[in-house]
């Protein structure tokens, strides 16, 4: 597959850029932030990106995607990190609907699917128990009752946790504390008793919550996919979640790059442009060319989804520590090089900053990245 | 497509029939001379004979240039197909690299037909007159004069970092033909013979021990006035595209590979793609699960494979933009910057982890590898100095692709 995007992909790209410019630009999230918007996303934005075929883009067509791949979410996701547009795009449609396409039974599906294709439904994958990703590390315990199981644990960084209409739990039915086998996965109702949630205020202003399962109750029909085999499942989703991260991380840091150029062209110090001192031109090209890799591997990584290839988890994590490393670089440089301006909330270039850093964390930074590719390369 | 199909089909015939053992991947079971016999030799020289009869070695140039007149179409099987066997291209250097593109860009019809074929043959070696003792990234700063008298011009001066050029039979040579223009617009590309009378060469020695590069005097040297390519005054043009073909050219050497596919079958896609890591496990160990067990240089090795995986699908990027139709001149400059500093980084790593025993010179005591590291690490710093340093490339982006001010 070529890494040149096609005339559609072109067309999806310049549709996604002028409406999230118009309906979405970083003062959306700011008012969101700033009103203290309980949801943390505009409901009504999300409707219509969905009506736009954002929310189904790779999803099958009986459920009302469009069954597209990720060579096109991606240039939805890159699209959205340019203005860091909140959506629930990486909770719902990547997150929650891809366990729910690899582990849910049909009705699992058919109950689900079309609700996250029509922007009307919210799901919320809750596995992380730490601050740092560490997919098998795992202690929130699940307990076999009479008529199902039953949950007793706590999660945090549950994204769009305390808005979704259903939780998707990993729990750990057997195996010790950081075992990949043993874990299993259970669709809760948020409303079920014993499940406290609370949303979390994070620095780049977007959504995060803490669950704790406290005795819940759920029945048979809440287990997905098979008891104790859940981490090929999970394997396989974080993969793919992590490549659209990369593209939103790609989105974000070329927008911070071309800011920071752009104000190097205008700022005036010594009777000169800034941008004319070479000291600041070469870290800016040594940027550009950072960008330019980091590109490559992300758009060869969403393609590599697309078309089954089997090196794809190198793939993700060659991509997830370029991209870490890159978004840190270019963040911190845009925020130096706008002196003093770039210290302030009214500038949005620390937007960019808050936000590349959760990214960055998020489902495993650089040095997990790089120790994980080191091991599927055999070494 | 068919008559394609069918091209393809006689070429990989006549690969299998002509290509020798030792100028591609062997055969199951099958075995090649040793290196230096007189029967590699003659493979060698039989190949290079053949397959430029055919006009193999440049496929696109026309019949009359040496080349087979294939369509760029034919062409891309043909590299395919010799791809597929690993076949090793039989002409390379500067002439074919560097020279031959801006010829047939730039050179009228005569002058096409009397120095390609040449090329296309490798009958003729040539080396690169572009640097000076006092001009090395101001380039345009060049000397070197050139001062028309009948039908040749007279040059004086002298070239520096010349690479080869002990070995050279021809100079592609930029020389200062108005000294009253301004300093782009006085210059002018010409091509003389190394054996004209006034040349003189004395190599020059490398922090690796080698001795290929030189310093060349120019005395009176009179070289042809119809050997002068494009305008007069007006081969900075020219000067500047071929640095392009030899920015692309170096970074294409130092860098960029897929991932290994295959670990588990020991099998991977790339025959070049020479793992660091293979290279560094006997020098560092295991540990119990298989990692290197030095975490430090592990983790070095690692950022520089992946690195490596990212600029070799940069590259790749770049050519299904050319496909395209896409302007991709300014990947030039950042490949080449890319490139240099990655095989820099990765000659360090793997001086760190062979120790002092990557610090051998010569004799007893060291593998052949060993000792090839040591000179390939010190070769590798020159790697973001030629063909414009890497404060240069730098000076290009933030120029040209990122518009930044002078
Ligand atoms: C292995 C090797 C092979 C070579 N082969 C050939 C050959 O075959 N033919 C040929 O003609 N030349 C050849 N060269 C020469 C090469 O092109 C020059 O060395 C190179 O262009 C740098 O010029 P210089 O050596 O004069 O260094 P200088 O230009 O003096 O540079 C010295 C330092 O100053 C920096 N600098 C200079 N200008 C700027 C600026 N504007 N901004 C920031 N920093 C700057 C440079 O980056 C460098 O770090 C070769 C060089 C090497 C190392």
């Amino acid at each position: 597959m070529s890494m040149i995007l096609n005339d559609e992909q072109r067309m999806l790209q310049k549709t996604a850029r002028e409406f999230v410019a118009e309906h979405a630009p970083v003062a959306h999230l700011r008012e969101l932030r700033d009103e203290g918007d309980a949801t943390g996303f505009s409901r009504g934005l999300w409707k219509q990106m969905a009506e736009l075929g954002w929310a189904g883009i790779a999803l099958p067509e009986v459920y009302g995607g469009s069954e597209l791949g990720y060579a096109e979410l991606g240039v939805v996701f890159e699209e959205c990190g340019r203005t860091l547009a909140p959506t629930p795009l990486l909770s719902t449609v990547v997150l929650g609907a891809e366990v729910l396409l690899r582990a849910g039974s049909e009705p699992q599906q058919a109950e689900l699917l079309p609700g996250v294709c029509s922007g009307d439904g919210i799901l919320a994958l809750a596995f992380q128990e730490a601050g740092r990703f560490a997919p098998y590390r795992v202690a929130t315990k699940v307990t076999a009752t009479a008529d199902g199981h039953r949950l007793d644990g706590e999660k945090c960084f549950v994204v769009d946790g305390h808005v979704a209409d259903r939780l998707i739990v990993v729990a750990r039915s057997s195996g010790g504390e950081a075992e990949r086998d043993g874990l299993s996965l259970f669709l809760v109702d948020p409303a079920a008793p014993g499940v406290e949630i609370t949303r979390t205020i994070m620095a780049d202003s977007r959504n995060a919550a803490r669950v704790v399962f406290d005795g819940v109750t759920v029945g048979e029909e809440a287990t997905l996919g098979r008891v104790g085999a859940a981490a090929d499942t999970l394997d396989a989703v974080f993969d793919r979640a992590t490549l659209a991260l990369c593209a939103e991380m790609l989105g974000l840091a070329s927008e911070a790059f071309e800011r920071t150029v752009a104000y190097l062209k205008t700022r005036e110090q010594f009777g000169a442009k800034i941008g004319s001192f070479q000291a600041l031109k070469h870290r800016a090209a040594t940027m550009f060319c950072d960008l330019e890799l980091a590109r490559s591997i992300t758009l060869d990584g969403l393609r590599a989804i697309d078309e089954g290839r089997e090196e794809l988890p190198s793939l993700v994590s060659a991509a997830k520590a370029r991209l870490a490393d890159t978004a840190a670089l270019v963040t911190c440089e845009a925020i130096q090089m706008h002196g003093g301006i770039g210290m302030t909330d009214e500038e949005e270039i620390g937007f960019f900053l808050k936000r590349a850093r959760t990214a960055e964390l998020f489902l495993g930074d650089a040095t997990y990245h790089r120790d994980r590719f080191a091991r599927l390369q055999g070494f | 497509m068919a008559d394609l199909e069918q091209f393809r089909a006689d070429a990989r015939a006549w690969l299998d029939e002509h290509c020798p053992p030792t100028r591609r991947q062997l055969r199951e079971g099958e075995t090649a001379p040793a290196w230096g016999s007189p029967e590699f030799d003659a493979q060698i020289e039989g190949w290079k004979r053949e397959i430029c009869e055919r006009g193999w070695s440049a496929p696109t140039w026309p019949r009359e240039c040496g080349g087979a007149g294939l369509s760029p179409e034919e062409a891309k099987v043909l590299a395919q197909e010799m791809a597929r066997i690993r076949a090793v291209p039989p002409i390379g250097g500067f002439g074919m690299y560097l020279l031959a593109p801006v010829l047939l860009e730039f050179a009228n019809d005569d002058q096409k037909k009397r120095f390609l074929p040449d090329i296309a043959n490798g009958r003729v070696d040539w080396c690169q007159g572009y640097s000076e003792p006092g001009a090395g990234s101001d380039l345009a700063g060049l000397q070197t004069r050139a001062v028309l008298d009948g039908d040749e011009y007279v040059i004086d001066g002298s070239k520096i970092w010349t690479t080869s050029a002990h070995l050279a039979d021809w100079i592609f040579c930029l020389v200062r033909t108005d000294p009253d223009a301004s300093k782009h617009e006085g210059i002018s590309f010409i091509l003389f013979d190394m054996k004209s009378p006034g040349v003189s060469v004395s190599p020059i020695q490398l922090i690796s021990g080698q001795s290929d590069f030189c310093q060349i005097f120019f005395d009176g040297v009179r070289a042809k006035a119809e050997n002068l390519v494009g305008v007069k005054n007006g081969g900075w043009t020219i000067a500047k595209r071929l640095l392009q073909h030899e920015r692309s050219g170096l970074s294409g050497m130092m860098g960029g590979a897929a991932p290994s596919r295959k670990r588990k079958s020991g099998k991977r896609p790339l025959p070049n793609f020479h793992s660091m890591a293979d290279l560094a496990a006997p020098y560092l160990g295991r540990d119990a699960e298989g990692r290197l067990a030095d975490p430090f240089l592990r983790d070095g090795i690692v950022g520089v494979e992946m690195d490596n995986l990212c600029f070799g699908l940069t590259m790749k990027r770049s050519s299904d933009g050319a496909k395209e139709g896409q302007e991709v001149g300014h990947t030039v400059s950042m490949s080449k910057y890319y490139a240099s500093e990655l095989n820099k980084r990765r000659q360090e790593l793997l001086v760190s982890v062979m120790g002092t025993q990557a610090l051998g010179w010569e004799g007893e005591g060291f593998s052949a590898t060993e000792l090839a590291q040591t000179r390939g690490w010190l070769r590798s710093k020159g790697n973001s100095i030629e063909g414009g340093t890497s404060e240069i490339q730098l000076n290009v982006i933030a120029k040209r692709v990122l518009g930044l001010p002078d």
